[in-house]
């Protein structure tokens, strides 16, 4: 049967290939995000080359005030939704960490206004017992690094959010995923030296949609970011505080 | 926007030049954020044209989305970093095809529109421009704005051909042709010698949609330009009941891995594959039906096959000599490749129609032939200098979206439309922020 998937931030480059993904299985879309000019262009080019129905609306992760009214008109708009993906992030820069109105707007972006969004969510697809909340976290979130500390932080605390959520979830049958994705080639990582096994969004987008078949509640794209972040997180502290990362 | 500042080069891998580059994935940021940039579809130019040294070169890749396709009329309109291989597998099942199309579906629309390119067809129906109805294009000021052969047309000649210099194109409306199914019906001629060959390409009854000849250019004396032509038409239904299901994923899809050691391709294995080939695809005198990624496509089946060529990579030298001069003019060029014994592992000739009405356009009436030279020696641009001198004596020009090495001075005789294009370059990029690595080697934007 094929889903209809609310897709928040859809305009960034894992949230393009998430969408081809859902849209070459045939499902129907609904995306959301601030620039409009995009969404436009998105939508056209997934009805075009795919012929599902694509919707969109615009959508400001940080204005938590709109988020009821923004949820209710998705919903008037397909009735059928059965899905959601949470794709918006804001990376900022490592002033953030010095200047709190750089790190205020990482954590609004990253955690507060996705707790707020994803409650109407949660509320929404309970009852159905059926569903599914899929949230791109990030392997950053694993453990703070000098090097993006909010936004870690903020990505971490998403982490245990969508954990806090699945437990709720599960027992109504609604599937809440989190997916840590490690470097993906978009706009966020493109000309930024010492990455390395650098992923396409495509395949990400692809695995994303994948994960849905399999049994994994916390996915780590690609696959081996697993063992990485294995690694990275047994590091003693004592040797960790020492590294430059 | 973040940047990337690599070494990179055309498809022919020479010249490798440091540039930096840049990756918008939101149409907005298609602009010229820098002082002086190209804009870059698929990389499939040859030589230098969508090469900075030094400056900015624009990836359009991300920016390729469709955006309409009216399926009743056969119009489509999508972003310039869409590629033709993407627009196939959309619009062949629904029964249209690309009017027009260059021998690989790997490039980007604005590729095409900037190249002008053309295909097996230009004898009947132009270069890509003929199917192009608009274009929005992105100016030096960031402004937006569409031309087309009836809306600032004179921005759109300019424009079409004009080598990504007039600005960054950011959107494509072409027109489509109807087909029943999704192949070709082809024949086969074979021509001993270069005489039977234009005899054949004048001939109608040789002569199809879709016509290109290939010379084994290592045949020499009684022999020198012998070649099998090959023509075809979209297939009616009766003549293929087939469906329109292909929507263009070739099936076998072979890579080269690494770069050929320079000894694979060598005059002695060219000229045995040559008479091969020669014998086994003019031996085919009966029309067949092939599936229209082989007969469009035939490389793309072979991914990097530029890697044959070896390290050093190698020039493609695409010259059009004008009808009355071509077969003196193309046989002074076979007989000088021929006598220094440079191997070209593939050489293609067709016929083109009317020069269209784009200033800096490559096609115009007469033939054309295309030649892939690995660089071996430094030799080898001696020769084709020697070679731009036959091709200036007979009245042709060179092929800029193939060209790594031609002369300003060459440039200005082999393109005398440039001096208009050159007042409508100075009206929309007065400082001249678009330019590349071949505008600035063949002193285009510079005064005429």
């Amino acid at each position: 049967m094929s889903e209809s998937v609310l897709i928040l931030g859809a305009t960034s480059a894992i949230a393009r290939g998430t969408a081809t993904a859902f849209a070459a299985r045939g499902d129907a879309l609904y995306l959301a995000s601030r620039d409009e000019e995009e969404l436009r262009r998105i939508s056209a080019d997934l009805r075009l080359r795919y012929g599902v129905e694509v919707q969109y609306g615009l959508f400001d992760a940080e204005a938590t005030d709109t988020h009821e009214a923004f949820f209710k008109s998705v919903v008037a708009a397909m009735p059928k939704l059965s899905g959601v993906v949470l794709a918006f992030g804001y990376l900022g820069d490592q002033q953030a960490a010095r200047d709190f109105s750089t790190g205020a707007k990482i954590i609004a972006s990253n955690f507060t206004g996705a707790v707020s969004i994803l409650s109407y969510c949660a509320n929404y697809l309970e009852p159905l017992k059926r569903g599914f909340i899929i949230g791109i976290s990030s392997v950053a979130g694993d453990r703070g690094r000098q090097s993006n500390y909010v936004y870690g932080a903020a990505k971490g605390a998403l982490s245990l959010y969508l954990q806090g959520l699945r437990n709720r979830l599960h027992p109504g049958g609604v599937r809440v995923i989190t997916i840590k994705p490690g470097f993906v080639d978009t706009a966020m990582t493109y000309g930024l030296p010492g990455l390395f096994l650098v992923a396409s969004p495509q395949s990400i987008g692809e695995r994303i949609v994948a994960s849905l078949g399999k049994s994994a509640d916390i996915v780590y794209l690609p696959w081996f970011w697993r063992y990485i972040m294995l690694i990275i997180k047994h590091v003693p502290e004592v040797i960790f505080k020492r590294m430059k990362m | 926007m973040a940047t990337l500042i690599t070494p990179l080069s055309g498809w022919g891998r020479y010249p490798v030049q440091s540039c930096e580059l840049q990756r918008p994935e939101r149409y907005a940021d298609l602009k010229p954020d820098a002082v002086n940039l190209i804009a870059r579809g698929q990389g499939r130019a040859y030589g230098d044209a969508a090469l900075n040294e030094n400056g900015s070169v624009l990836l359009t890749e991300r920016v390729n989305r469709f955006l309409e396709f009216d399926t009743e009329q056969g119009i489509l309109r999508a972003e310039a970093g869409t590629t033709l291989a993407e627009i196939l597998t959309v619009i062949v099942p629904k029964g249209w095809f690309l009017m027009v199309t260059p021998g690989t579906k790997f490039v980007s629309l604005g590729g095409c529109v900037a190249a002008d390119v053309h295909g097996k067809n230009h004898h009947r129906d132009g270069s890509f421009s003929a199917c192009v109805l608009s274009l929005q294009l992105i100016l030096a000021d960031g402004s937006r704005v569409m031309c087309s052969p009836s809306e600032k047309p004179e921005l759109f000649w300019a424009t079409v051909g004009g080598m990504g210099l007039t600005g960054i194109i950011g959107e494509v409306t072409i027109k489509l042709i109807k087909i029943q199914n999704a192949y070709v019906k082809v024949k086969h001629h074979a021509a001993r010698d270069l005489e039977q060959m234009f005899h054949q390409m004048q001939d109608a009854a040789f002569d199809d949609h879709y016509t290109v000849a290939w010379i084994d250019c290592l045949a020499n004396g009684a022999k020198l330009g012998r070649g099998v032509s090959m023509c075809g038409h979209h297939a009616e239904l009766n003549e293929a009941p087939l469906g329109l299901k292909d929507g263009g994923k070739s099936k076998l899809s072979l890579g080269i891995p690494f770069d050929f050691p320079e000894f694979v391709l060598n005059p002695l294995s060219i000229a045995a594959f040559n008479g091969l080939y020669y014998q086994r695809a003019g031996a085919k005198r009966e029309p067949f039906i092939s599936n229209y990624n082989p007969f469009f496509y035939p490389l793309d089946a072979i991914g990097n096959w530029n890697r044959m060529y070896g390290k050093r990579g190698f020039v493609q030298y695409q010259c059009v000599i004008p009808d009355a001069t071509a077969y003196d003019g193309m046989r002074q060029v076979l007989q000088a490749l021929s006598d220094s014994r440079r191997s070209s592992f593939l050489a293609v000739l067709k016929r083109f129609g009317p020069q269209g009405k784009g200033l800096l356009s490559f096609p115009t009436s007469g033939y054309t032939l295309a030649l892939d030279l690995p660089i071996r020696s430094p030799g080898l641009f001696a020769l084709l200098n020697q070679l731009d001198e036959t091709v200036l004596r007979h009245g042709g020009r060179i092929y800029l979206a193939k060209d790594a090495r031609l002369s300003a001075e060459s440039f200005r005789v082999m393109y005398p439309r440039y001096a208009e294009w050159l007042k409508i370059k100075n009206k929309v990029d007065p400082q001249n922020r678009f330019s590349s690595s071949l505008s600035r080697r063949l002193g285009i934007g510079e005064a005429a």
